[in-house]
């Protein structure tokens, strides 16, 4: 079974393939049906992934040799382009993960999607999701990485509008294809550099071939320059800053796609293919340092906006935004080993809060502010007690999963600082209070919408089993999943890691420090939000520092910003384009055609069909050419005479 | 000897023309089934051409006749069907979007007899350019195109922002002008060659191995890209692009924006750099720069439209700057994916626009901000609307991307910086493409619509066949590109010898 697991691992992306092809030609007018097809063809690929996971993690040679085969797709003098499987610790833990999460979330959406005119369709695409997103994750090559790539960024687009009688929607997945496709245009110049250069898109060839770029007879200024093209892409798809603004409007989606793609899954591609190309970001020390700035950044940047949202979905969002910037941070200091532990343990407490988030909605009739909740817990205690375990994953309470690799998140970033890099402190403080930001405003969110007064107009209720079930398996995921990245027995590590494995000693000091940071941030929303019944304190603090809060409330106003340019600057400057073509291209045409006509009428006096005009015209003609033979200019005789010579 | 199988390919749709002649103009179900088994038919015959050819060997193949038949000896013109690498995908994209013209056409009840005689006709002509091997029949061909052309938009075609009467007269006058440019460049190309060689050859194989001096291959490249740039709307010699596809039926503007006007590539790889690779040298980076410019000018253009046809008549302009900048690399890479990109646009143009048809039988409009939810009443047409546009932005999985990735590869090596303003289009044809495609068929359904009704039976056809090539092509695209490089690369291998022996 592992044996045809690893030599036949092309057959997980292919089932769920296969469902959606099946669903869209056959079962679609029976819903029930394609639902069946949908989960058992992933709960199949599921299986054949956790057997390729267990083929690689027990031979340690895949470490340094992963196992890869390919088949030529199209090919030309010059050009050729292999498609294929490549099997190594990462991309067998990311098999993993996704075909287990996406498993759990369709068994989820049985129960939120059930009565929806568009259930099968809906489990149409997420096969071809869960597909497309498996296949970019056993990617050989870049370039059929890059098409995966884009086909979940179509399936994303196709979710995020799912609801089609909602502008919101409609506009929702514009947004994302469009801000994604700016990001891809950056990855597209950064591939097109690379083939040209290398004349390979292959992972493994590009990892022998770029440390030796010199040879290729290009500078360290192009491969930085290359470097950070190719992360634009990344900056696009995993949300980061400036390309962040979809992310939190693709919760216009149902929530399943929320916890799937926009959490879970889809979103870390970002994160995973730097990881993938870190051979070529840690030879470029200059896009290095970008990435980490820009991972930190982010992280701050979507905590502070997270802290004044009110919709329970958008506050959870500018969260994602924050941890992947957490994640990318630590590629951007050059730890694989953090940066993937971090989206691993944030694939389970994200999702599982997410999954949480759907089954309030589902409860209150998707109604999503969370001050208008309270004292849910009641009524719905497995969502709520589960909600909470992922509330202390994520504020880095120990021993839940986000304590792990926070910490290790930490520790990579202040050793960064340590070896001496110029403002590696400034990372090291943007991250620790980022983590303080985190454990707030996510307590927030549960103080406000689990406990405290209920209020008397909802009436929830806990949701049916289809959606339970995958809630307490991922808690336990949430809270166990980390134990295999502890400091003092850190499997993950020697298993995931660049270069050579990470061997930090287990830095009690960090530890104590990252623990006080959560129970500090606990404890403020403890205070402002539950402790304070009114929420007196709240409201004045919003209200003393109002243009603060306006400023996060209304996310910095680059949305705005991002409108105008759109309306004033591209829409503006088409209108202009146009006006031109049919007021200057378009005239100059029409001009010709006029003065062919006029030229026409005027000819027309010669066309007369009279003998004797056409006749003295000839007579003319000829006395004009003597003439000019005869006494013209020297030079036109010359070569008139030419001619003839 | 075999059977002269191009031939009868290429008079499958005039017999069924010939044969709806005599049937009462009362039958039109009758005559659209003639109309659809002709083109059926000859369809049929091309695939079996198509995968019939003999990669390795190469080369012409498929010769009618055994060989050049003798025709007008004095001028040297014979009557030569071949096909090769280049030729065949030109001719199954004939092919495939005239069958799907056929279907597209199913519901037009005005005169449906002459639409499906005029139809033929033209897919005939159009076909016929591809096949001939000769430079006179070409332009035979190319001449037996603008009639019915002309004829189809004044009286099936649509007045909207110009009229229709304007909008086919500015088709015909820039195909005629096209032409009377090109007419002049063969005629003297043809000329001097028989001065040089002292004897009559029209064949392009025949014309390309004559030496022509340089100075006299720049001046006639220059006429023959001024006749094929405007006839694949070359900025900026677009301008009838526009008017034209928004003007004419839905049956002309997918024949004309799918394959008609990639006689304008075609002809200008096969004839004018074949024959004269001295001239293209000294043109090809001025096609670039005007490729480029086409690109982004026509982006730009598309984003200014709330007309569906315009978007995508301006779109179709953009993605000729991608084929030009593809052949203006003159390296093997790039003008494979010009090539390439030729055939996928053509199928996701004639996608498009039968879709676009579809809308406006069905609403009445094609003013985007008065269109809005048809996914709702139409799922089937939003899957084709959707496909085609997701074809023509470039997404992956779909026939459009790797002919375009590949087109930029070999730009960005030759013209670095240049192209990626190109590349940079990738983003603008995503905002236009999603506005049109989003705006169209999402959003809240509309009362004034509800009784709109889906796709279903005869009018499938152009979904099932132009999407199913569109998934095909996009999944497997060596099925495409072997093909068009058993053509290419012997005709730019000449050009590398000819370039080399000239060594200027």
């Amino acid at each position: 079974m592992v044996d045809f697991a690893l030599t036949h691992a092309w057959l997980v992306p292919l089932l769920p393939a296969l469902a959606f092809v099946i669903i869209v030609f056959l079962t679609r007018p029976w819903p029930k049906l394609s639902g069946a097809v949908s989960i058992a063809a992933m709960f199949s690929s599921f299986v054949l992934a956790s057997s390729v996971a267990y083929g690689v993690f027990t031979n340690p040679g895949f470490i340094e040799r992963p196992l890869i085969y390919s088949l030529r797709w199209f090919g030309m003098e010059g050009f050729t382009v292999d498609v294929g499987v490549m099997l190594d610790p990462t991309s067998a833990m990311m098999l993993f993960m996704v075909s287990m999460v996406a498993t759990l979330i369709q068994i989820y959406s049985t129960g939120y999607m059930h009565g929806d005119p568009q259930y099968s369709v809906f489990f149409s695409y997420l096969s071809l999701f869960a597909a497309s997103m498996l296949g970019l994750v056993i990617s050989s090559n870049l370039l059929q990485m890059f098409i995966l790539w884009e086909l979940v960024g179509l399936c994303s687009f196709l979710l995020i509008g799912f609801y089609t009688f909602k502008i919101s929607a409609r506009e929702a997945a514009k947004k994302a294809f469009i801000t994604t496709r700016i990001g891809d245009f950056g990855m597209l110049l950064g591939l097109l550099f690379l083939q040209i250069i290398f004349g390979t898109l292959d992972l493994a060839g590009l990892a022998e071939r770029v440390p030796h770029y010199e040879q290729y007879g290009i500078s360290l200024g192009l491969l930085t320059l290359i470097a950070i093209l190719v992360f634009i892409g990344p900056i696009g798809k995993s949300g980061q800053f400036p390309l962040h603004v979809w992310l939190p409007d693709a919760m216009e989606g149902p929530t399943p796609v929320s916890a799937l793609i926009h959490a879970a899954t889809m979103v870390v591609a970002g994160v995973y293919l730097v990881g993938r190309t870190l051979f070529l970001f840690s030879e470029v020390p200059g896009a290095a340092e970008v990435i980490a700035f820009i991972g930190a950044f982010t992280a701050i940047f979507a905590a502070t906006i997270a802290i004044t949202q009110r919709e329970i979905k958008r506050i959870l969002a500018y969260s994602t935004v924050s941890q992947l910037g957490y994640m990318m941070l630590a590629l951007g200091v050059g730890s694989l080993s953090a940066g993937m532990f971090h989206l691993w343990t944030h694939a389970f407490f994200k999702a599982l809060m997410f999954l949480g988030a759907g089954s309030v909605l589902h409860a209150l009739h998707d109604k999503a502010d969370v001050w208008e909740m309270g004292g849910l817990i009641k009524k719905m205690p497995i969502t709520g007690w589960t909600f909470v375990i992922g509330g202390l994953a994520i504020a880095g309470i120990p021993p839940f999963a986000g304590f792990w690799s926070k910490d290790e998140i930490l520790v990579v970033t202040l050793e960064y600082a340590r070896q001496g890099h110029a403002l590696g402190y400034l990372l090291f403080f943007l991250a620790s209070f980022t983590a303080l930001l985190t454990a707030f405003y996510m307590w927030r969110m549960i103080f406000l919408t689990f406990f405290g007064k209920e209020k008397p107009e909802n009436h929830p209720h806990e949701s049916p089993l289809s959606m339970t079930f995958p809630l307490l398996v991922l808690a336990a995921l949430a809270a166990v999943g980390g134990l295999i990245g502890t400091p003092w027995a850190n499997v993950w590590g020697k298993w995931i890691h660049f270069g050579h494995p990470h061997h930090g000693e287990p830095n009690y000091g960090l530890m104590f420090f990252s623990v006080a940071l959560a129970v500090a941030g606990i404890g403020l929303a403890y205070r402002l939000y539950y402790q304070d019944e009114e929420k007196k304190l709240a409201k004045q603090l919003a209200e003393r520092y109002q243009p603060l809060y306006k400023l996060s409330y209304h996310k910095y106003y680059i949305d705005e910003l991002y409108q105008w340019f759109t309306r004033q600057v591209v829409d503006a400057s088409a209108a202009v384009f146009y006006w031109f073509d049919i007021h200057v291209v378009d005239n100059i045409v029409n001009g010709l055609a006029g003065a062919t006509k006029l030229s026409g009428q005027g000819l027309r006096y010669f066309h007369t069909g009279r003998i004797q005009t056409y006749a003295l015209v000839f007579f003319l003609a000829l006395l004009v050419i003597t003439v000019v033979l005869a006494f013209g200019s020297p030079t036109l005789a010359g070569s008139m005479g030419g001619v003839h010579s | 000897m075999s059977l002269p199988i191009l031939t009868i390919t290429l008079l499958a749709p005039i017999v069924a023309a010939l044969v709806i002649v005599f049937v009462p103009k009362e039958e039109e179900k009758l005559c659209k089934w003639i109309a659809a088994i002709g083109t059926g038919a000859a369809l049929l015959l091309s695939l079996y051409v198509y995968f019939g050819y003999d990669q390795s060997v190469g080369g012409l193949q498929w010769v009618d006749f055994g060989g050049p038949v003798p025709w007008i000896k004095d001028l040297g013109v014979t009557y030569f069907m071949a096909v090769d690498g280049l030729s065949l995908p030109m001719l199954l994209l004939t092919n495939l979007i005239g069958f799907a013209a056929v279907f597209a056409s199913w519901n037009v009840t005005h005169r449906a007899k002459e639409l499906m005689i005029y139809l033929l006709i033209l897919i005939a002509g159009v076909m016929g350019t591809f096949i001939a091997q000769d430079l006179f029949i070409f332009l035979l061909f190319y001449e037996v195109v603008v009639i019915p052309i002309y004829i189809m938009v004044i009286i099936w075609g649509s007045s909207k922002r110009v009229t229709k009467e304007y909008a086919g007269m500015k088709l015909t006058i820039y195909l005629l002008i096209g032409s009377a440019f090109l007419l002049v460049g063969v005629i003297a190309t043809f000329i001097q060659s028989v001065l040089i060689t002292g004897q009559a050859n029209m064949s392009f194989e025949g014309l390309a191995r004559v030496p022509f001096p340089e100075d006299f291959q720049i001046y006639m490249f220059g006429l023959m890209l001024i006749g094929f740039g405007s006839l694949l709307s070359m900025w900026p010699l677009h301008s009838w692009s526009p008017d034209g596809y928004a003007g004419a039926p839905t049956a002309v503007s997918m024949i004309h924006a799918g394959v008609l006007k990639k006689i304008g590539g075609y002809g200008l790889i096969r004839i004018a750099i074949y024959v004269l690779p001295l001239g293209a040298k000294f043109w090809a980076p001025y096609i670039a720069v005007l490729g480029v410019i086409g690109v982004a000018y026509a982006a730009m253009g598309a984003l200014a439209q709330k007309d569906l046809k315009y978007v995508v008549g301006y779109s179709s302009v953009s993605h000729m700057g991608y084929v030009l900048l593809g052949v203006a690399s003159l390296g093997v890479i790039g003008v494979n994916g010009a090539v390439a990109s030729m055939f996928a646009h053509g199928v996701m143009a004639a996608l498009f626009f039968s879709m676009i048809g579809f809308i406006y039988e069905k609403t009445h409009t094609r003013w985007i901000p008065d269109l809005g939810g048809l996914s709702h009443q139409a799922p089937r047409l939003s899957v084709g609307f959707m496909m085609a546009g997701m074809a023509s932005l470039g997404l992956p999985g779909l026939i459009g991307f790797v002919p375009e990735f590949t087109i930029f590869v070999e730009s960005f090596r030759v013209f670095g910086w240049l192209a990626v303003l190109a590349i940079a289009g990738i983003i603008i044809t995503a905002l236009y493409v999603l506005r049109a495609g989003a705006n169209t068929l999402f959003g809240p359904a509309r009362e004034e619509y509800r009784q709109v009704k889906d796709l279903r039976g005869a009018e499938l056809v152009p979904l099932v066949v132009l999407g199913g090539v569109l998934v095909i092509g996009g999944l497997l695209p060596s099925l495409l590109f072997d093909m068009v490089n058993s053509g290419v690369a012997p005709i730019l291998a000449h050009i590398q010898e000819t370039l080399q022996i000239g060594g200027r």
